[in-house]
């Protein structure tokens, strides 16, 4: 079975986010792009059941234009087999749905029998594309998976049900499955790896090789539009608590919690 | 022709969460701009609640044994019914575990437009814009939806609950097709603790790895929490160290969470700390290092070992309250 790993690249968590003037985005000169982390334990977990025996495959899955490249070659360098990059000028300006529509298109054309995504893409943070893929496909879906065991056509995972509760669930393949932190640890990219990942190859797959149009993808087909980006608003300063014991301190805070900021 | 606007309510043993009410106040208010009436749709329980009496004029109920814990295709099903019925211009439902999973089902299955976690909505024009946060909070993107419905999931303690206004739901039991699950539940592992969710949770106390340990989580955090029915949370430092399990992180890469007081002890605020609770109403910060950056998120700050704070603020909470 062959294992698609959806890998979408996005600025270091650390990043300072700065609007451009037209208030449309972000500004991208400084940023520093990596893996999306969630897409990370996808990968490991994919990594992981290929050498357990249970996958022949793992291909990375990603839409985006050729500044994405470096992520996919750190998927490929961390052991990925291949990766197919979906690119199109006519993919600008699609939402979640558009993604999506192009992510399952690819995966039925790839012949893959298992998707792994992240659980959110920590730019848009919208966590809709795993979901939406599984529909699209009739395919099963976990999503917020934790814990993952494939034994033959059936995925045991553990998803996170909400007030620490978890729900142990049992899937029939084919299935979408999106990963949280806590499924696993994932590997760095060796020397070895590095070297190797400059063999494998990247396919570049457009609209046409996927049957997809005006209708399915990109601004003209979008449901969900973005209007403008904003700060959000700054927080008042703050007051630290100084002078006395460490009680007096404490009493103050507790009055002030009390009366001033009225949330006792 | 579709109108109004359906409120999806989440509920313990019937008895509707706090959301419930948070989002039944703000379809109100919209739907005072938009036209239309208000009404909610409860799945997996046929009790209308008191939901009339916050404006619900009509109840959709989805209830029998495939509802009663929670799957994927039961719910993309039964929502997917009631939005034929119902015929909404917009849905509002709770940001939540249930949610996350199956409403981008519902929204590729009839072709709707959907955004995540809100923490505005507004009405103009006869239509409705929300505001949302991306790249974790540190910007808000507003956006609008090209499809009838809207599909709209809110970040709870978004907005503010409002009184009851009087009134009555006329209740409609909704049928549904059997699906058949093709992810089964064979195992619900419920959290030793019943404390509210982190992401719904209005109280939060949350430790760093200056704990240094899981025995001083559970004597230091856990009865500080307990002591104001907070949610104890951590940071990510402390759950990679043991000390605090996964669902307990707040940051980028855990919760995010939307509290009316948040209680940081021994924790830096790093970037991705920060991503996770900067929309708190009220951050207090307990840190030994006055140079700490959390300082400079907090409303109340103190400099002094949390060791000694703590005791003293759960003992001065436990007069207090
Ligand atoms: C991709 C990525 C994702 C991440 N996601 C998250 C996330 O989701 N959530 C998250 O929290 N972090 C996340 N991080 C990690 C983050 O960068 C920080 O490392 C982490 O938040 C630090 O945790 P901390 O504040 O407990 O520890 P530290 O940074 O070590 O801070 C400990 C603090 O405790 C204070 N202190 C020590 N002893 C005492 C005492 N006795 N009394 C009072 N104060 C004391 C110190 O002065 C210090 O400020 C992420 C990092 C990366 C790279
Ligand atoms: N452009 C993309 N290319 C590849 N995978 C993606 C893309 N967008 C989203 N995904 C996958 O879908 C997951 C959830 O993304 P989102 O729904 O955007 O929060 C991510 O973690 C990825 O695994």
């Amino acid at each position: 079975m062959k294992i698609g790993v959806c890998l979408k690249q996005v600025p270091a968590t650390d990043t300072r986010i700065k609007i451009n003037a037209e208030g449309t985005g972000i500004v991208t000169d400084e940023v520093k792009w990596e893996v999306n982390p969630y897409d990370e334990f996808a990968l490991e977990a994919a990594l992981l059941l290929k050498e357990a025996g249970k996958a022949s495959e793992v291909v990375i899955l990603t839409v985006g234009g050729s500044d994405c490249e470096q992520r996919i070659k750190d998927g490929l360098a961390r052991g990925a087999d291949s990766a197919i990059r979906m690119d199109d000028a006519s993919f600008a300006g699609s939402d979640a749905l558009g993604i999506a529509r192009v992510l399952a298109a690819a995966a039925t054309k790839a012949e893959v029998g298992l998707v792994l995504c992240g659980k959110q893409a920590i730019d848009g943070d919208s966590s809709q594309v795993p979901g939406m893929m599984a529909e699209l496909l009739d395919w099963a879906q976990v999503t917020d998976i934790s814990s993952l065991e494939l034994d033959g056509e059936t995925v045991t995972t553990h998803r996170a049900a909400g007030a620490g509760n978890k729900a142990v669930i049992e899937t029939k393949l084919p299935a979408v499955l999106s990963c949280d932190k806590g499924l696993n640890t994932p590997r760095f990219a060796s020397l070895r790896g590095i070297m190797m990942a400059k063999r494998k190859k990247i396919e570049v797959w457009g609209a046409a090789d996927l049957g997809l149009n005006d209708a399915d993808v990109g601004g003209t087909a979008a449901v969900l539009v973005e209007q403008g980006m904003s700060q959000p608003p700054a927080r008042p300063a703050g007051r630290m608590i100084d002078g006395g014991s460490v009680g007096e301190k404490v009493n103050e805070l507790v009055r002030l919690l009390r009366e001033e900021a009225k949330v006792l | 022709m579709a109108s109004g606007i359906l409120v999806v309510v989440e509920h313990e043993g019937g008895q509707p969460k706090k959301t419930a009410y948070e989002l039944l106040t703000k379809a109100r208010e919209l739907a005072a701009g938009l036209g239309g009436g208000v009404s909610a749709v409860v799945i997996g329980s046929d009790s209308a609640a008191d939901l009339g009496d916050y404006g619900a004029e009509k109840v959709y109920t989805v209830s029998g044994a495939s509802y009663e814990t929670y799957g994927t295709e039961a719910y993309t099903a039964a929502l997917s019914a009631v939005l034929d019925e119902a015929q909404p211009a917009v849905v509002l439902a709770p940001a939540s575990a249930a949610s996350r999973d199956y409403f981008p089902r519902v929204a590729a299955r009839k072709g709707l437009g959907m955004a995540s976690e809100v923490t505005e909505l507004s009405s103009a024009g006869g239509t409705v814009q929300g505001k949302r946060p991306v790249y974790a909070g540190k910007a808000l993107v507003s956006v609008s939806i090209n499809s009838t419905p809207a599909l709209y999931t809110v970040r709870p303690n978004s907005f503010g609950a409002g009184e009851a206004v009087g009134g009555s739901a006329e209740a409609v039991a909704v049928s549904v097709d059997a699906v058949t699950e093709r992810s089964r539940v064979v195992e619900q592992v419920k959290s030793s603790s019943d404390v509210a969710d982190l992401t719904e949770a209005d109280r939060i106390v949350s430790g760093g790895r200056s704990l240094k340990s899981e025995d001083n989580f559970k004597a230091v955090i856990v009865p500080l929490a307990a002591s104001i029915s907070a949610t104890p949370g951590a940071s990510r430092a402390a759950v990679d160290a043991g000390y605090a399990p996964h669902s307990w992180q707040v940051g980028q890469t855990g919760k995010v969470v939307n509290p009316s007081l948040y209680i940081a002890c021994g924790i830096s605020g790093a970037i991705q700390h920060l991503a996770g609770m900067r929309t708190s109403k009220v951050i207090v910060a307990v840190n030994k290092d006055a140079e700490a950056p959390i300082f400079q998120h907090a409303t109340y700050g103190i400099v002094e070992d949390l060791f000694e704070v703590c005791p003293e603020l759960q003992k001065a909470f436990a007069e207090a309250l």
